[in-house]
């Protein structure tokens, strides 16, 4: 593995050093119909699940081909994205918000060709490299981190929980079935990196233990107060203890006031908390970011731990399966699963969605708390 | 033949949706064949290395990462995200799994030349792995050693002419819906202006400065399809001021069953004939659509531009044609103090090209300075907001305060008054009170 050089000096490190050049001006990228009627579209119409057709002033037409992706993906796979890419549609290309594919061409007999040519592509492994889909009232592509693949404080994974959920709920990505869009999303510890907090379904990774105490080490690694600072609860308090007749500095964690968000490990490598049998998930629905019909809203917790069943974690697939059937038997056209739960009334959800209440689902923290209680005669039997 | 033994990860590769194990196992094998005879500058069997940790994780149900990571550019506080294995002997070739945010043009559409270059460069240098793309909008490039560092961003840079994203307590990648490219709906040029702060303020996305993270998005109207109003510490949402564009016609087309509702998005099942009085007038959260003799009018004064009707009818109903923003501020996840969404500070602003976007320019440093000189460490602004009152945000951005501002009034009566805004001012003698009122 022989060093190449790509010019840069490490003898020199400021010399021929070009900085705060930032991205490139996205209309170097914009294929010559999006770029020729840009501001001037009029309306749009969803041919069929995954393909878009957008007509402008001009009378031009784009037809848009959308594909999921895995969001993780290899140089191979790109490279295979930019191949179709250059066959169809000019060497153009986007990526989503939901990190899917959009392929765009100018003609609708191709746009339902290049469909099917890519929902012929398949790994190895038989799954689909590029199936079309996650238009209109469906579950599209599920928002999510890096799990074990890549960080320091998750409490499950990512995209092997991803992998698993859209496994089991593929056909409302290839449909439109659904009473308005489903978006799953997923986060791999309370940091919610992405859009657990506000997506109609939403798997998040959660410890139920305390963190353990590395105190030989800690006051080395670690600015106390800042490990202190960290903590939601007040659970954490500077200390000193004695190990092996040595006095160390280092922190004391009230366990009854702990509730396990992992926050003061990322700010303190001396408190690792991470544990197989007391990691797992928590599901969250409700959530929504639009402003249609109803206000944004944060998804609510309706199961407050599933354990990580690797590698396909079926408990959690089951539950996610059995929300999405009530909803989508039980809400109106256009109703959010959020705005259908709140109409139905929680504790209706509850029994519809065969889901366990208990009180873990009841907040605690702090003052807004008692807003979420029930200050009315107003319930269901 | 695979380095490790995945016996867990072997079964995420049946099942229809990409399997991310088949697709990180072809470039494992893609890297051991080298066909084209790289000579690779990290551990070529890196991918595989991947697979055998990722593996050990799904055996113990623990991540197997070390703490934290300071790698990075000179020049540059952020950026690169460094990762250390904690089993390196085993694993190699992800002894050192550092992964660089590279700067993403707005909207994400791209060329195959572009993307093939970035891929030339990460084969060489890299895992071959990527995000495309993390949540905020970056591309990530997913796996390095931190020699490489240095080679990498001088190649993005000199031969790409591209930059990296940002990471740390600094503005981070600034991202957009695709609004005008390919959106009728879209309000303003939410690239264009996603674009321009991005180049205007590289120095406070490189180097952080701030009390901790800031991000801005941009959606060019309230679908909010980049959800910059729940992501975003600063959000600017496309709306309009003026009326809503009817074309009666199409109305009439709907209401006749030619053009499919919500532009077919619930053609999946079967929802009965479009029921323009169920479906549109009644579902209006203010009650400003009639539907009387075949003629819809909306009550644009008491529209609160949702986006409903025009999401059901697009051939029929548009925006208006006074479109501007407005900006929301404080958006965060849980951590500290619970989630916030953003808080509308600024009702409507011009998104002005042609000065610049001085307006939406003016406000983003009025909210900056108040920050960074009130805001405590580790405090996002939406914290700030909570500790020391929306109103002192509002008075820190110069805009007046609105009663839009609120979902409601307050119902606590602990009202703060200045000093000065109460006769005679707060300086009393109690001698004098007791003249009045014996002890």
């Amino acid at each position: 593995m022989a060093f190449i050089s790509s010019g840069y000096n490490p003898e020199k490190p400021m010399e021929n050093r070009i900085s705060d050049i930032g991205p490139q001006h996205f209309t170097e990228f914009l294929q010559p119909v999006i770029k020729k009627n840009f501001g001037k579209w009029v309306y749009h119409e969803i041919l069929e699940p995954g393909v878009l057709k957008h007509v402008a002033e001009s009378g031009d037409a784009v037809y848009t081909v959308r594909c999921g992706t895995a969001r993780l993906m290899s140089v191979t796979h790109i490279r295979e994205i930019c191949d179709i890419a250059d066959q169809w549609c000019d060497g153009y290309l986007r990526f989503t918000t939901r990190n899917n594919i959009e392929f765009m061409v100018e003609d609708e007999g191709k746009a339902k060709d290049l469909k099917k040519f890519l929902n012929d592509q398949k790994f190895p492994g038989g799954s689909f490299k590029f199936p079309v889909g996650g238009t209109g009232a469906g579950v599209s592509n599920i928002v999510h981190t890096q799990g074990w693949v890549h960080c320091h404080t998750p409490a499950t994974d990512a995209s092997g929980t991803v992998k698993a959920t859209m496994d089991a709920v593929f056909d409302q990505f290839t449909d439109m079935k659904l009473p308005a869009p489903v978006r799953i999303s997923m986060a791999c510890c309370l940091n919610m990196c992405g859009a657990v907090h506000c997506s109609d379904i939403a798997i998040l990774g959660i410890h139920r233990k305390p963190p353990i105490i590395d105190h030989k080490y800690l006051d080395n690694l670690c600015e106390i107060p800042l490990a202190v600072a960290a903590c939601p609860t007040g659970a954490v308090r500077p200390s000193k203890v004695e190990v092996d007749g040595k006095d160390y500095k280092t922190v004391a964690i009230k366990e009854e006031r702990c509730m396990f968000c992992g926050n003061c490990y990322t700010m303190c490598p001396s408190l690792p908390l991470a544990d197989k049998e007391g990691d797992g998930i928590a599901l969250m629905v409700g959530g929504k970011v639009s402003n249609r019909i109803t206000k944004p809203a944060f998804s609510k917790v309706v199961v407050p731990f599933l354990p990580n069943n690797t590698p396909r974690w079926p408990e959690m697939t089951d539950v996610i399966k059995r929300i999405l059937t009530a909803y989508s038997e039980g809400a109106n056209k256009y109703e959010r699963l959020g705005d259908w739960a709140t109409r139905i009334g929680w504790e209706r959800f509850f029994e519809v969605c065969d889901l366990e209440f208990s009180e873990h689902l009841i907040d605690d923290f702090r003052d807004p708390a008692y807003y979420t209680w029930r200050q009315t005669t107003q319930f269901k039997w | 033949m695979a380095k490790h033994k995945t016996p867990m990860l072997d079964q995420l590769e049946s099942g229809p949706w990409p399997s991310f194990v088949s697709d990180v196992k072809q470039e494992a094998e893609t890297r051991a064949k080298n066909e084209k005879g790289i000579e690779y500058q990290v551990p070529a069997d890196c991918p595989d290395d991947l697979l055998g940790v990722l593996e050990l994780s799904y055996n113990d149900g623990e991540t197997h990462w070390k703490h934290g990571g300071i790698v990075g550019v000179f020049g540059y506080g952020g950026g690169v995200i460094g990762r250390y294995c904690d089993q390196p002997e085993q694993f190699p070739g992800v002894a050192h799994f550092h992964t660089i945010r590279v700067a993403q043009p707005a909207g994400k559409f791209y060329t195959t030349k572009f993307l093939r270059d970035l891929c030339d460069i990460w084969e060489l240098r890299g895992s071959g792995l990527t995000n495309m793309h993390g949540a905020t909008g970056d591309i990530v490039l997913l796996g390095t050693q931190t020699p490489q560092l240095e080679e990498i961003f001088f190649e993005l840079t000199h031969n790409m002419n591209n930059d990296l994203g940002g990471s740390g307590s600094n503005l981070r990648t600034p991202a957009a819906c695709m609004g005008m490219s390919r959106c009728e709906y879209a309000c303003y040029d939410s690239q264009e202006l996603c674009y321009n702060l991005t180049q205007e303020y590289q120095d406070e996305l490189h180097r952080p400065a701030f009390p901790y993270k800031f991000k801005f998005k941009f959606d060019a109207c309230p679908n909010g399809c980049v959800a910059a109003i729940a992501r975003s510490d600063l959000s600017f949402l496309g709306t309009w001021r003026d009326n809503i564009r009817v074309d009666q016609e199409a109305v009439a087309a709907y209401v006749g069953g030619e053009i499919a509702p919500n532009a077919g998005a619930h053609a999946g099942r079967d929802w009965g004939k479009f029921d323009i009085v169920k479906e549109v007038v009644n579902l209006c959260p203010s009650g400003a659509i009639t539907f009387e003799g075949g003629k819809l009018a909306i009550d644009n004064k008491e529209c609160v531009r949702c986006m409903h009707c025009i999401n059901t009818m697009p051939r029929a109903l548009r925006i208006g044609e006074d479109t501007g923003c407005s900006i929301l501020c404080g958006a965060k996840a849980p951590i500290l103090d619970g989630p916030q969404m953003g808080s509308l500070l600024v009702p409507f602003v011009e998104v002005n090209k042609d000065d610049d976007f001085q307006a939406i320019k003016d406000v983003v440093e009025g909210v900056w300075d108040w920050w960074m000189e009130e805001g405590k460490n580790r405090e996002r602004i939406g914290e700030t907001m909570k500790r020391l009152g929306f109103a002192a945000l509002a008075n820190a951005a110069g805009v007046p305060i609105d009663a839009r501002m609120v979902q409601e009034p307050r119902h606590n009566p602990y009202i703060f008054w200045k000093a000065d805004e109460v006769e005679g001012g707060w300086e009393r003698d109690i001698e004098d009170f007791r003249k009045r009122h014996q002890r």
